[in-house]
């Protein structure tokens, strides 16, 4: 009986270590194959003096060049400035955000715009939105008694 | 020798020791009738009904959201685990407890208690369990967690003591496998919670107190996280050592390896601490590559795991087919599921497939952008620590307060419909969360009163909101059962001993195995690891940048 359930033992602990790194390789190729990235390190900022660094000094969203766009994002409690993205289909959008105050977040519902705005950090990631349409845009993170006023849209034209 | 503990024959604790334990734990179950109170009313909220008013001491959702998390995470979990583990650890090394650290332990958890019910009834702590800083709590809800890890240290340390005792007078003995267990567990807690203690200690508390001017969000909030994934093993180890050396013993089977199951153990204690990134992928200020390490060594740490699902359902249906069970799975139904403890934990296993899976998700790199922050995270816990866990503890309580009181159990019928209650009721609210969360409902958020929704989230909403209920009949039920055993139970019918199980593959003296009894080394290897995963971070991200100033506006 013992030997048995070893053998049986070692197939499923055999099995389950082969899934894990198909799961594994599966999430490497669509990292680097589909440019789908974290929001990693974008440099530091000192949170109290956000509005006056560029570009924070100047929310909003700007064209780099054909269908691509920028979005300098300020969050403070409870508010996203700007708190409504207009942005052509099929534009690659990098969001560029930080926060005055407290943590907030950044979630664009439908999307992987979903990152965390922490104080003294800037936080950066590129989406691109294929389909027309209008996302709704939560701050995610607890920030304080108005948390659940803290949103926005992006619309997609 | 294929008894998991020594002297398998009996050993009596100290009548003043058995209360001791037990206030311990009664403790924990305070903090979870204070938490589950408020999980209700966060449940309703997701439906759309705002019954706060209703809590005469609240004035307003994240204050109630901070006790449920505080209560039921911290203090029941732990508070259980306080009188459990060294409990566990006296009986199989057959030594009595010392009552001086078991008093030492005990009040300084009340004293946590005390400040932490303070800070937060008075809505001076309303920054939720993560204490996210520049969210500033006051500075008595610092020191009463402070206090609450101290008191699980006092735990550990009596547990160390009771093990170095052992040893001594049993050189060259492997140590009996229910102890080896029960110590990994909180040695690995040690070495957690080395982030907390840094954060809470070094920068919140005396930041607080206007010590420190300002403090570091992203460095506190990754030593939080430090602790903070591992900190979930240590919530599922005790439920792990139950379904391993205790569960098998109640369905009539045994525990298939006790190498095997010390392994299991060891991996917990080198791997779970390394991971604590997966936490912080959408994170600025770590590198994408350091999130990359994390998520394999996630992907690591679910391997023991694995493990457990194997050897616990072998276990399972070895006593399935010692009772006469017969089939591919219909020995399942010969299992004793009239056994309010057996019924409990069972649900509790099966839950927790769904807990695990939803667990690799969000461990997923990439993946974890389509569900970080949204409803589908509470979704995914409450089927870890909200029932896999949860169920276990109530569970495991349905013999072991028995066996403290020494009374028989109360209403054993109604606590077989107990954990089916909770269940159904817990999987019908993860339902509800997950598709939620896919859907872009955010969480710790007062949905009822957002001032924003989406009609696609009316479904999602009303399913929370009934699970939760049902989730809340089942944990009322619970109080009811071990309230009237300890108020009304037989007296002198109470279980004479804890139900640990035999091996069928016991330890050995001379094979590989012996390794693994050297805990101290695989201490240090574990150390070890947490200075790769962590060092390249702190190396560039130090000195602290000390740039928030504290914000109370909750």
């Amino acid at each position: 009986m013992t030997m048995r359930i070893e053998r049986y033992e070692k197939a499923f602990l055999g099995v389950g270590a082969g899934m894990l790194v198909i799961f594994l390789l599966a999430l490497g190729f669509t990292s680097i194959s589909m440019g789908i990235n974290l929001p990693g390190r974008a440099g530091e900022i000192d949170p109290a003096s956000v509005r006056a660094i560029p570009p924070f000094n100047n929310p909003g969203v700007r064209e780099l060049g054909p269908g691509r766009y920028e979005v300098v994002m300020v969050a403070s409690a409870w508010a996203f400035q700007p708190n409504e993205i207009r942005v052509p289909a099929g534009s690659e959008v990098t969001f560029m955000a930080t926060t005055t105050d407290v943590i907030h977040g950044l979630h664009v519902d439908g999307t992987l715009v979903n990152m965390m705005l922490i104080p003294g950090q800037v936080s950066r990631n590129t989406y691109r939105f294929d389909e027309p349409g209008e996302h709704l845009m939560v701050c995610h993170e607890f920030c304080g008694v108005g948390h659940h006023i803290m949103s926005g849209k992006v619309v997609v034209e | 020798m294929s008894a998991t503990v020594a002297s398998p024959e009996g050993f009596q604790l100290p009548a003043e020791q058995r209360r001791l334990v037990r206030w311990t734990i009664y403790i924990g179950y305070f903090a979870l009738f204070a938490g589950v109170a408020h999980g209700f009313a966060q449940a309703l909220s997701y439906a759309g009904i705002n019954i706060l008013r209703f809590f005469p001491f609240l004035q307003g959702y994240y204050q109630g959201l901070t006790a449920h998390g505080v209560a039921n995470a911290l203090f029941f979990t732990f508070a259980f685990s306080n009188g459990f583990l060294p409990l566990l650890t006296s009986r199989a090394l057959a030594r009595p407890l010392k009552t001086p650290l078991l008093h030492a332990s005990l009040w300084t958890l009340v004293v946590a208690n005390v400040l932490v019910i303070f800070a937060v009834s008075t809505n001076r702590a309303s920054v939720l369990y993560t204490s996210y800083a520049p969210l500033q709590a006051h500075w008595t809800y610092y020191l009463g967690l402070v206090l609450l890890v101290v008191s699980s240290y006092i735990a550990a340390a009596h547990m160390f003591i009771l093990l170095g005792g052992w040893r001594k007078e049993n050189r060259g003995v492997r140590i009996p496998l229910l102890a080896f267990i029960s110590v990994a567990s909180y040695a690995m807690w040690i070495l957690a919670s080395l982030g907390i203690a840094v954060s809470f200690i070094g920068f919140l508390l005396p930041w607080s107190l206007g010590i420190l001017e300002r403090t570091d969000p992203l460095l506190n909030r990754t030593l939080f996280w430090l602790t903070g994934h591992a900190i979930v093993y240590v919530w599922l180890l005790p439920a792990y050592i139950s379904w391993y050396a205790l569960v098998p013993r109640q369905v009539g089977g045994k525990l298939i390896s006790d190498p095997l199951t010390r392994l299991v153990f060891v991996m917990f204690l080198l791997l779970s601490v390394p991971t604590g990134f997966h936490h912080q992928y959408t994170d600025p200020g770590i590198s994408t590559q350091m999130k990359a390490f994390h998520g394999l060594m996630t992907f690591g740490v679910f391997y023991p795991s694995l493990a457990t699902a194997f050897s616990v359902v072998a276990s399972l249906e070895m006593g399935g087919r010692n009772r006469g069970g017969t089939g591919v799975l219909r020995w399942i139904k010969k299992l004793p599921w009239d056994d309010p403890s057996v019924a409990a934990q069972l649900l509790a296993m099966f839950t927790f497939v769904f807990g695990g899976i939803t667990g690799l998700i969000n461990a997923s790199y990439i993946v974890n952008q389509v569900v970080h922050n949204t409803a589908w995270i509470p979704g995914h816990f409450h089927m870890t620590v909200g029932s896999a866990v949860a169920l276990t503890l109530m569970g495991i309580a349905y013999w072991l307060i028995p066996y403290l009181t020494d009374r028989k159990l109360w209403g054993r019928k109604l606590a077989v419909a107990q954990s089916w209650f909770y269940t159904v009721g817990v999987l019908i609210f993860a339902r509800g969360m997950i598709s939620g969360g896919l859907d872009g409902m955010p969480r710790r958020t007062f949905i009822a009163e957002a001032s924003y929704t989406k009609d696609s989230w009316a479904l999602a909403g009303a399913l929370t909101g009934i699970g939760g209920t049902l989730m809340t009949i089942g944990a009322l039920l619970f109080f009811v059962v071990i309230g009237m055993t300890i108020w009304k139970g037989q007296k002198g019918e109470g279980p004479k001993d804890i139900p640990f199980a035999h091996a069928l593959l016991p330890a050995s003296e001379n094979r590989w195995d012996v390794k693994l009894d050297r805990l101290g080394l695989w201490f240090l290897v574990a150390v070890l690891l947490v200075v790769i995963a962590y060092g390249p971070f702190f190396l560039g991200y130090l000195p602290p940048h000390l740039v928030s100033p504290g914000f109370r506006i909750f």
